[in-house]
């Protein structure tokens, strides 16, 4: 689905990613490891359009999307969910989700009552602001957006960022769900444990470059994934 | 007691003036964090665009003219010299801003030859009402409760105004919503200049002749009811314009005329020293 070629990326001043390679197969969960630093955000962002490559290529199903501005990459149903969640502070619950379909302008009804379904929270707070959530609830609105773009791939930047361990158990069971019903998950962590035991595929990525693949289970029994990132 | 009534009315509708400017820089502030330092020379510019129009248009006509160049003024001047200036810090933007306004001054001399041009007078609103307050003094208060009714309605419950409030938090999550930040911002713009286009109409027509520095000292005391009331909130540059509307006109018409603007200025330190985020400002500002 998702076809990146020897990406290069330039940021802050330093080659944060050196000619990285690899394949989001469609209806999978592709998750990216790796320490701070290794380049796994500015990948996703650079994706997502945030940030131009300097060199590579990014494919969506063959279409070359390299370098387009975020908003087309949105309207291609590729979103991301940002590191922090993001969420916009003074709107409210249901207006943060409806600025996720920004692009959209048919009937939202459906997807409003679907995010509804996967976060009963929410719509008890719908008219809430947002900032006054807390850390799993705003993490739940920064998915529930994301989904309002109807989205084909879904990248998650560390969704598990400073939520407490059980909050984290929902969301990985939530992101399954969410795969489950045709959403593809391209997801980076630091929780390498909680992202390979979902994960079909897994990459490491080291100091801007992608040491090993396999899939989930595979990396889960490798040793030297066990001893850099498993504890 | 007729004299402190036509002071009060004077008053309010030199605040309502001063309101529709102030929204244009507090709008821009919302988004940018820039203080538009053009914005008041853009005010000018208007008063000499309906000049120059109403010599050649009926005035009607020339009115929307005036309107529909001081949006594409307003647009252009945020394309061309701070667009490019994105990523740049802060400073650059506002240094760039005060370039704008010396061009804007410098041409509009440039075209006027330095003479005072005069204000055409409007039909109705040019009439006195009642006294000495001409009917432009009593439409005003109500026209500016009018338009601000309008934007915050756009801004509270329309999509657009949505994406505005979205991007004035958060430029990058904004990108990832598939919302065009230019084009939101070029909307900020285009308000606040419509908005300064009607007020200078309204402004103008008190004064028989309009020079290429008019719309400093007006753009500079709009700016301090935009401090004055919490820079970034519309209903804070209201209030705040309305005060010290209502406090020049109160000074102008005692025995002390001459410290209106030390007054006004004055306020402006004390605001920032008490309270600097203003009657109604956010309680912290800066994005993180």
């Amino acid at each position: 689905m998702l076809r990146i070629d020897d990406l290069r990326v330039n940021y802050g001043g330093i080659e944060a990613v050196k000619g990285v390679s690899f394949d989001v197969p469609e209806g999978q969960i592709v998750t990216l490891i790796g320490a701070n630093g290794a380049g796994k955000s500015t990948t996703l962002r650079t994706i997502a359009g945030l940030i131009k490559p300097a060199e590579g290529r990014i494919r969506l199903q063959a279409e070359d999307i390299t370098g387009i501005s975020p908003d087309k990459i949105v309207s291609k149903g590729i979103t991301l969910v940002p590191e922090g969640r993001r969420v916009f502070p003074d709107l409210t619950v249901l207006e943060n989700l409806k600025i996720g379909a920004y692009l959209r302008s048919d009937d939202l009804t459906d997807d409003l009552n679907w995010v509804y379904s996967l976060f009963p929270r929410l719509k008890e707070r719908s008219w809430q602001a947002a900032g006054t959530l807390s850390g799993g609830e705003q993490q739940m609105l920064a998915v529930g957006r994301a989904l309002m773009s109807r989205p084909k791939l879904m990248m998650m930047d560390e969704p598990s960022l400073g939520l407490a361990p059980l909050v984290v158990k929902d969301i990985f069971a939530i992101i399954k769900r969410i795969n489950s019903q045709g959403v593809t998950i391209l997801l980076i962590e630091q929780n390498a444990n909680m992202a390979l035991h979902i994960a079909d595929t897994a990459y490491v990525l080291e100091t801007g470059r992608l040491t090993l693949s396999g899939t989930g289970e595979e990396l889960l029994r490798n040793e030297a994934v066990k001893k850099a990132y498993l504890g | 007691m007729n004299y402190l009534l036509t002071t009060l009315i004077s008053g309010i509708s030199l605040g309502g003036q001063y309101a529709l400017i102030a929204i244009g820089y507090t709008l821009v502030y919302g988004i940018l964090r820039l203080i538009n330092f053009a914005h008041g020379d853009v005010f000018m510019v208007a008063g000499l665009m309906m000049v120059y129009l109403s010599a050649a248009l009926p005035l009607p006509v020339a009115m929307v003219f005036m309107l529909v160049l001081t949006v594409a003024l307003g647009f252009a001047i945020e394309r061309a010299a701070y667009k490019p200036l994105r990523s740049a810090p802060r400073m650059s933007v506002m240094i760039s801003a005060i370039g704008v306004s010396y061009l804007l001054q410098n041409l509009a001399t440039y075209v006027t030859g330095g003479l005072p041009q005069t204000y055409p007078t409007i039909p109705w609103l040019s009439q006195v009402a009642w006294g000495t307050v001409k009917w432009a003094a009593i439409v005003t208060p109500f026209l500016v409760v009018a338009l601000v009714f309008a934007l915050t309605q756009l801004i509270n419950h329309t999509k657009v105004g949505m994406a505005m409030r979205a991007v004035a938090k958060d430029f990058e999550t904004s990108q990832l919503m598939g919302i065009k930040i230019n084009n939101v911002i070029s909307m900020t713009f285009v308000i606040g200049s419509a908005l300064a286009a009607v007020g200078s109409a309204l402004y103008f027509i008190n004064f028989p002749s309009i020079v290429p520095l008019s719309g400093a000292l007006p753009g500079l005391r709009a700016f301090v009811a935009a401090v004055f009331g919490g820079i970034g909130s519309i209903p804070g540059a209201v209030v705040g314009a309305f005060i010290i509307g209502i406090s020049e006109t109160a000074i102008k018409a005692s025995p002390y005329s001459i410290f209106s603007d030390a007054f006004t200025f004055a306020l402006l330190i004390v605001i920032l020293v008490v309270k600097p985020t203003g009657l109604f400002g956010e309680k912290v500002t800066d994005k993180v």
